[in-house]
């Protein structure tokens, strides 16, 4: 088996609980919160570092995001990524799954020389889910999505076990192929503090560097537009305490419950 | 913008993907049609089911008495399994021919490994994971309502100038709808040239198991860790409220309990009208999968268990004396 070259798409999003919608503006407000890298992206990581463990090659990072991506990528260096890239531009702002595989994809070309290409399952802030797929095709790549676990056979077909409704499957596909990973399914390693010195810088590229059409990218290039935002109903729950022996709490459940279900 | 493959002006029809297995349309599918049903009829469209499988003529009737106008069918014995390719090539090739205003395919597991490879291929864009759908008033246009950064916020996505305008809808958002037999509906099988070769995924292996659907319970009975190994009470309490038994992740880690029945963040994320929440202590990544339910109830031993404070109805007790004296009360009956 030859040395596996792979390609990990990172995003960094904002942490979830802490966006919310001003209320006046109904714009999101991400102004005050902190941010991260997607948690599935960093099981993807560590999928990738695993499996070089295994066929050698070589691990780089690409992600698509605002300058104050970089140390993010620094982050995936220190765990043991050989090299990373910064598609940053303003050209690239808003957009949509299709314009992001888009211009992953010619970030993907660019890197160049890949075999394999690991994705998270979804993204926490939009949570679409397609944009593995998207770079697949704009790549001709294979694809496995949902992946759970990833291993080369010795024929250098890639095989991976996936989920599906109801249960699982286990499906092998030629490289080169696009995989997206399944939150969980690995515990990522920490960051190595000596690396984190030594890594190699990362590589900022903008529109210019990767050879695409302008009209392509970023909001103007996107079919979807966001319509309305607005917070989601949180409900107020009662919070109310039964009260009594565990029988009594017991015998008093029972009452609200028929009482709610109508039994 | 990235050229699309056809626009507005050449499109009209409302499609739903049929994903199936083994013949049997999925839950979802079935929901769309329901959903579809009212829009189409909302603009005065035809409700086209497209149904790629083998031996799959049964299901496209299910489809008919369910709320389709007309099925497409794609019949191979080389579409016995989903496969990406082949999934993709056929529903490509028939969306490019007879250009259809609107998708809508379920956001399962393979509803989604298709969905996002089509939209690139057709150019057009993609609204993923809906949980609500209709459309916008004065432009027609299709609004799929999402939610974003861990379920907070929700937002309405649309596509003005690419068809089909495509979306993925979360399976038990929408009714299923009840079946008519007697419902007309056309069935028409077309050409299929696959070659073996054009697949590229081989299965080795599949394991379904069919049954529990806990996206669609009107109540869940949960357990964590606190069952200690032991679900027959929920199993009971279940079974008396007319409900199916859900698991923690921890549960479902320790082998306790199967999969298909994990709620949260990595499970199935639930909208019961009841969830009963036993012996579990709350961490958000478990309550996101229950958060849409009506009423939910909490025994927990912990007075600082995290999931009072998402709770209506809280009891803070040892859960398996609690259970047995209201399990014993439901067998009574109604006094
Ligand atoms: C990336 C990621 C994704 C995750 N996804 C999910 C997910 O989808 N779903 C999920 O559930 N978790 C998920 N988790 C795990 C989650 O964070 C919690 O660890 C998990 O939900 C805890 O399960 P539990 O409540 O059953 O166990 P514990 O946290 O151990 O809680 C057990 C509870 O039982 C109570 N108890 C014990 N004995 C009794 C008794 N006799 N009577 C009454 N109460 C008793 C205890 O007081 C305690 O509160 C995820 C974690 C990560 C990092
Ligand atoms: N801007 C981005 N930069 C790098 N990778 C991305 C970006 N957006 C999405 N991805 C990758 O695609 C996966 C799925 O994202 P999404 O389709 O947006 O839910 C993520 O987990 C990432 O691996």
């Amino acid at each position: 088996m030859r040395p596996l070259d792979t390609v990990v798409c990172v995003k960094v999003v904002p942490k979830p609980e802490e966006v919310s919608v001003d209320p006046e503006t109904r714009t999101l407000d991400r102004a005050r919160a902190r941010s991260e890298l997607n948690p599935p992206d960093m099981n993807a990581i560590e999928m990738a570092l695993a499996l070089r463990e295994r066929h050698g090659g070589t691990v780089s990072l690409l992600s698509m995001g605002p300058p104050f991506a970089a140390p993010y990528l620094q982050v995936g260096l220190a765990m043991g990524a050989d090299s990373a890239y910064l598609l940053s531009d303003r050209a690239f702002a808003g957009a949509d799954t299709l314009a992001t595989s888009y211009t992953l994809a010619k970030g993907i070309e660019k890197i160049g020389g890949w075999d394999l290409i690991l994705c998270g399952e979804e993204s926490s802030d939009g949570a679409t889910g397609q944009v593995p797929q998207g770079i697949a095709e704009w790549l001709g790549a294979s694809q496995i999505t949902f992946a759970t676990s990833l291993a080369v056979r010795a024929d250098g077909r890639l095989v991976g076990e996936r989920e599906i409704r109801g249960g699982h499957e286990v499906i092998a596909v030629p490289l080169p192929a696009v995989v997206s990973v399944k939150l969980g399914v690995n515990e990522p390693r920490f960051m190595d503090m000596e690396r984190r010195h030594s890594a190699a810088p990362v590589t900022v590229w903008g529109a210019g560097d990767l050879g695409v059409d302008p009209a392509w990218l970023g909001f103007e290039g996107s079919p979807t537009a966001v319509g309305a935002v607005w917070q989601a109903r949180t409900r107020e729950r009662r919070r109310e305490f039964l009260e009594g022996t565990p029988q009594e709490k017991g015998r008093l459940l029972a009452e609200r419950l028929r009482a709610l279900l109508a039994l | 913008m990235i050229p699309p493959a056809y626009g507005p002006e050449v499109a009209s029809g409302l499609w739903v993907y049929l994903e199936q297995e083994a013949g049997r349309l999925e839950g979802v599918a079935l929901e769309l049609l329901g959903r579809g049903r009212e829009l189409a009829a909302q603009k005065g469209t035809a409700l086209t089911g497209l149904l790629p499988g083998h031996q799959v003529q049964d299901a496209a009737r299910v489809a008919i008495a369910h709320g389709a106008d007309h099925v497409l069918v794609a019949d191979h014995p080389l579409l016995a399994a989903y496969s990406t390719e082949a999934w993709t090539e056929i529903a490509a090739r028939l969306i490019l021919e007879r250009k259809p205003e609107t998708l809508l395919l379920g956001a399962t597991p393979n509803g989604r490994d298709l969905a996002g490879r089509l939209a690139v291929r057709l150019r057009t864009g993609l609204t993923a994971d809906c949980t609500g759908l209709a459309w916008e008033e004065g432009t027609g246009l299709l609004l799929g309502e999402v939610t974003g950064f861990g379920g907070g916020v929700m937002a309405s996505i649309k596509c003005a100038h690419h068809r089909p305008q495509m979306a993925t809808v979360r399976p038990g958002i929408f009714p299923l709808p009840p079946p008519d037999p007697r419902r007309a509906g056309t069935i028409e099988e077309v050409s299929v040239a696959l070659s073996p070769e054009a697949l590229k995924a081989e299965v080795l292996r599949r394991v379904r198991q069919e049954g529990v659907d806990i996206t669609r319970a009107r109540v869940i009975v949960a357990g964590g860790r606190g069952v200690k190994g032991d679900f027959t009470p929920l199993t009971e309490l279940a079974r008396l409220l007319g409900g199916e038994v859900g698991a923690s992740r921890v549960a479902c880690d320790l082998g306790w309990i199967g999969r298909d029945r994990q709620i949260g963040q990595t499970g199935f994320v639930t909208r019961p009208w009841l969830a009963l929440v036993c012996g579990i202590s709350g961490a958000t990544q478990f309550t996101v999968g229950i958060k849409d339910a009506e009423q939910i109830v909490a025994i927990n031993s912990d007075p600082d268990a995290p999931i009072f404070e998402d709770a209506d109805l809280c009891v803070m007790d040892d859960l398996f004396p609690v259970l047995e004296a209201l399990i014993a009360e439901l067998q009574r009956g109604t006094p």
